[in-house]
């Protein structure tokens, strides 16, 4: 049975409402197939999707979308590979074309070691795609000022990371995303760094409304396990986060009463 | 016998040689592109993919063709 507080719990961006609070990317994984199955198993209603070249010598390579239904499950472009804002609007305008997504995941890379986001390129760059009619979710760093300076900028998400992206090292400053929880109300979605089920549920517990997952789905052992446990995990920790934690304490308080002991 | 002359351009940054007078839209379906899965930019501006057949492809010029793959 599902819980009374989920029912009503609407996971809205940009006006569009979503029936599941976990994104998962679709790189990484060994073959189509495994990630089509990984991404049902996770329940997600939006994957990430990269823009490539098409292979022209080998015509009869699998595409993505025989795989996942755009129809079905909503694409997500992103602009990742991405180090500068000029390539990252070429690469959305693109994806924009190739079948009038306006929902887009803006990501624009600044060192190629740690890959943590450029943000004054990326701070451009939600300027301009907002002005011509984009939808923006915003890769960015875990700062409340930026965070800030985006949604002013036309943000439609703000995406913090957790870690460096694929390092699988979960919430690395939850004081940062209480404060941009606290400061926004636009949609907040932990992207990149997490690594197993139960960051997932730190971060819905923080207060996010959603998280991003690619690497510690695609890279685990066992993929459509974790998947699944991904998938849990989300609504574990919104659950939890509405359902109003106690308070924390210093001392125990004994569960059974005194009264009546033998 | 008269020579067909050839032209070379740049696709998805690979040179290949083309007949004179090949237009954008015989190009794409000599490689059996599906175009409802694609978006193409034509020297370096995004090209409406109704108006592929008025695109006579020159000398040297620049064509990339991308869809969507796997991706974080």
């Amino acid at each position: 049975m599902e819980a009374v507080s989920l029912k009503k719990d609407k996971f809205v961006i940009a006006g569009r409402n979503f029936k599941s609070r976990l994104i998962v990317g679709t790189g990484k994984y060994k073959s189509m197939s495994q990630c089509a199955k990984a991404v049902k198993l996770s329940g997600a209603s939006i994957v990430t999707v990269a823009v490539r070249r098409v292979n022209i010598t080998d015509k009869k390579k699998a595409l993505l979308m025989d795989y996942i239904d755009p129809k079905k499950i909503t694409y997500l472009p992103n602009t990742a590979g991405c180090f500068n804002s000029k390539d990252a609007l070429r690469t959305l305008r693109l994806a924009r074309e190739i079948g009038g997504w306006k929902l887009v995941k803006l990501e624009v890379l600044g060192d190629k070691k740690n890959l943590f986001p450029e943000m004054i390129e990326t701070l451009k760059s939600t300027e301009v795609l907002s002005r011509e009619g984009f939808k923006v979710m915003v890769y960015c760093n875990d700062d409340p000022l930026m965070a800030k300076r985006l949604e002013n900028a036309g943000a439609c998400a703000i995406m913090p990371l957790a870690a460096p992206i694929g390092s699988g090292l979960g919430i690395q400053n939850q004081t940062n995303i209480k404060i941009i929880r606290k400061q926004t109300k636009l949609p907040l979605i932990i992207d990149a760094g997490l690594g197993q089920a139960s960051d997932a549920t730190i971060a819905m517990e923080l207060g996010c409304d959603g998280v991003l997952v690619n690497t510690a789905i695609a890279k685990a052992t066992k993929p459509f396990d974790m998947a699944l446990a991904f998938k849990n995990a989300v609504i574990a920790g919104r659950q939890s986060y509405l359902s109003g934690r106690i308070q924390k304490n210093l001392m125990g308080s004994a569960s059974s009463p005194s009264r009546g002991i033998i | 016998m008269k020579k067909i002359k050839k032209i070379k351009i740049r696709l998805n940054g690979k040179f290949k040689f083309v007949k004179n007078d090949t237009n954008l839209s015989d190009l794409l379906k000599t490689l059996k592109i599906p175009l409802k899965k694609v978006a193409i930019e034509f020297n370096q501006e995004i090209l409406d993919k109704k108006k592929l057949n008025k695109q006579i492809l020159k000398n040297n010029d620049k064509i990339e063709i991308v869809h969507f793959i796997g991706g974080g």
